[in-house]
């Protein structure tokens, strides 16, 4: 469908699409099989300038919106969410300093991060803190002109390889949910260590660990905002970040529907090939459809962020959640019609389906989502009903 | 350090059809690409411009379409791109577009031209040494590696059978190039976005001062009769015996081919 791009959009889409095909689907099954970190794509996404996609001109990026980062990431996905995951979870760093940082920092890390020459990381989640943000006990401590941090980050995508972190902390837990501050740390500032890389089900071409603060001491310049603002520091961000995982989930569900097509015109029972029969037509018309419908929700939430909207945690959680779960449905459906071949690893779409269940599960479970949205609708019901 | 790159626009595909008529290649509903070794050559462009500081200018001859092909070559980091077009260059075979694309060579100035060993829809390899014979420079084809780029002289490497010949140049020098040699990189958006910006120089067979009657079909010497890919057929003798019946039956043999 022809969801009228500008020139500029087809251009990043088209340039996404020729990396995804030439550099990542000829490698993606190796690095899922030795979980190997992409450094070489990185380098050629860092050299074509996508991660300068969504940084302001003035940073040495091309000023770009949601919209745009979306698109570029529903083609990687399309060939491989590791290595997709790596590069969202670039965005997903980065959006503390873009949203909440300092003209300081900004002309500190922006130029940096947008010539794709530091990659960062985004770290939220604890042993006890998933989707229960509250539960932090990474603490950060003002001692004259540092904070002292300690404690342990858990499952932090891009952990060890990012040079820089964006990181929530709580400054005073007397305050509950305002106690909570996010800062940037540096990799290599005494004290700041990664745990072991974790062995994933899917995703494993992207690096994945703890990050453990040991008294790591940062200067009081490195907090992101004012103290107190973690919690909305990282909420904005997962404001703006849920549509780039959806993007991945119509990437992802679109790469295992094209070799679910492909496989069916080729694959002959009966004497005919697979996709003459009606069972298998309609599983495709579904998957089709599903996908579409995704895609046209992800753009439209991502255009209505970049059109300036203040609040949009419901649309947002609804375009992750939708996309998300069509994009299980799909890359199980697209084993289900290859049969036997789609369980096999010779086809990449048994990768796909193991891959794309952690999109149901990361940047907040898709659980959390429709408690996002169901609070959302409380609210409207209650401003409506005054 | 002004280096001038050569570059084709091909059709996109291995299997190349020819009107049995005309002789000619069928071009019409395949997309156009930049000739794969081409892209070589382009990388190779920037990597020297990158060590040494200078200007890259990437030069083809053809139909105004193929100012596509500069365009892509623009958004990889090409500083200029010229297009050479003129309908008197119609029909010209390796010898006329050699001599075309020389004189626009001397026209713009170059210490390096670089092109691709050759073009995947013809084949010849020829465009590229012809050019250096007209412009009466040294050529250097097959290279593999550039080693080092001086002011005044290069050293490189010439992909052989067996190994690579090491080969020193005085500049300026062209060198045609095999896939070895790099790994083309992408382009940027940024490239991208200038590529459709950017004004292509366009020279026609006046601003170059070409003679006339060396362009096109008239300046052409070919003459297509068939293409055809050649049989593989060769007459096989074994000799058997101690070596020295061996060598005299061999002598008498080669002798009777006249080939001793």
């Amino acid at each position: 469908m022809d969801y009228l791009l500008t020139e500029e959009q087809i251009m990043i889409r088209d340039l996404a699409r020729q990396i995804a095909e030439e550099k990542i689907v000829p490698v993606r099954a190796e690095l899922d099989e030795t979980g190997t970190f992409p450094h070489d794509i990185m380098k050629t996404l860092a050299q074509s300038d996508l991660f300068g996609l969504f940084i302001p001109e003035e940073y040495g990026g091309l000023g770009k919106g949601c919209l745009e980062l979306a698109i570029a990431v529903e083609e990687l996905s399309r060939a491989c969410l590791g290595v997709s995951t790596t590069y969202a979870a670039n965005a997903l760093g980065t959006y503390p300093l873009l949203l909440f940082g300092s003209d300081e920092q900004k002309k500190r890390y922006l130029p940096d991060i947008a010539a794709g020459k530091k990659l960062v990381a985004f770290g939220l989640t604890e042993a006890n803190a998933g989707s229960d943000a509250g539960g932090i006990q990474t603490t950060a401590r003002l001692e004259g002109n540092e904070y002292v941090i300690n404690g342990t980050k858990q499952w932090i995508t891009n952990g060890g390889e990012a040079e820089v972190y964006t990181i929530i902390g709580i400054t005073d837990r007397s305050k509950g949910p305002r106690g909570a501050s996010a800062f940037v740390v540096e990799k290599g500032t005494p004290g700041f260590s990664f745990g072991k890389k974790e062995n994933k089900m899917g995703i494993r071409a992207s690096a994945t660990t703890e990050l453990i603060f040991d008294n790591c001491r940062v200067p009081k310049e490195n907090i992101i905002g004012k103290e107190g603002m973690g919690f909305v520091v990282a909420m904005k961000t997962l404001d703006n970040s849920r549509t780039g995982v959806g993007s991945q989930g119509v990437g992802v569900a679109q790469g295992a529907f094209d070799e679910a097509v492909k496989f069916a015109r080729q694959r002959v029972q009966f004497g005919h090939p697979v996709i003459t029969f009606q069972a298998v037509q309609h599983m495709l018309a579904d998957m089709g459809t599903s996908i579409e419908a995704a895609r046209a929700l992800v753009y439209a939430v991502s255009r209505f962020i970049d059109a300036g909207a203040k609040d949009v945690s419901k649309e947002s959680a609804m375009a992750k959640v939708f996309a998300t779960d069509v994009a299980m449905k799909v890359t199980t459906d697209a084993v289900q019609v290859m049969g036997g071949s789609g369980y096999m690893k010779e086809y990449p779409v048994e990768k796909m389906m193991r891959d794309a269940k952690i999109l149901q599960i990361y940047e907040g479970t898709n659980q959390i989502q429709r408690n996002v949205i169901g609070q959302a609708l409380i609210k409207e019901a209650a401003k409506a009903n005054k | 350090m002004k280096i001038v790159v050569c570059v084709k626009q091909v059709p996109d595909t291995a299997e190349v059809r020819i009107n049995p008529e005309t002789n000619t290649l069928i071009r019409d509903g395949v997309e156009s690409i930049i000739n794969p070794y081409d892209m070589h050559a382009i990388e190779a462009g920037l990597q020297i411009r990158e060590k040494t500081a200078g200007k890259v200018t990437v030069l083809t001859m053809g139909p105004p379409q193929a100012e596509n092909a500069l365009r892509e070559a623009i958004s990889m980091g090409v500083d200029d791109a010229v297009l050479l077009t003129d309908r008197s260059f119609a029909g010209s075979d390796t010898w006329a577009t050699a001599y075309a694309l020389s004189k626009a060579i001397e026209h713009l100035g170059a210490d390096v031209i670089l092109c691709g060993k050759q073009a995947i829809d013809g084949d010849t390899a020829q465009v590229g040494p012809e050019i250096a014979e007209f412009l009466d420079i040294p050529h250097i084809a097959y290279v593999r590696k550039i080693d080092d780029v001086k002011e005044d002289s290069i050293v490189v490497q010439r992909l052989m059978d067996e190994g690579y010949d090491l080969m020193e140049s005085s500049l300026p020098v062209l060198l045609t190039v095999v896939r070895e040699l790099n790994v083309p990189r992408m382009p940027s958006l940024k490239g991208k976005m200038a590529a459709k910006k950017a004004g292509i120089k366009k020279l026609t067979a006046a601003d170059i001062g070409a003679e006339e009657s060396k362009l096109g079909l008239k300046g052409s010497p070919t003459q297509v009769r068939n293409i055809f890919a050649p049989e593989a057929k060769r007459d096989r003798k074994m000799i058997n015996g101690t070596n020295e019946e061996i060598i005299d039956a061999l002598v008498k043999e080669l002798t009777g081919l006249k080939c001793l």
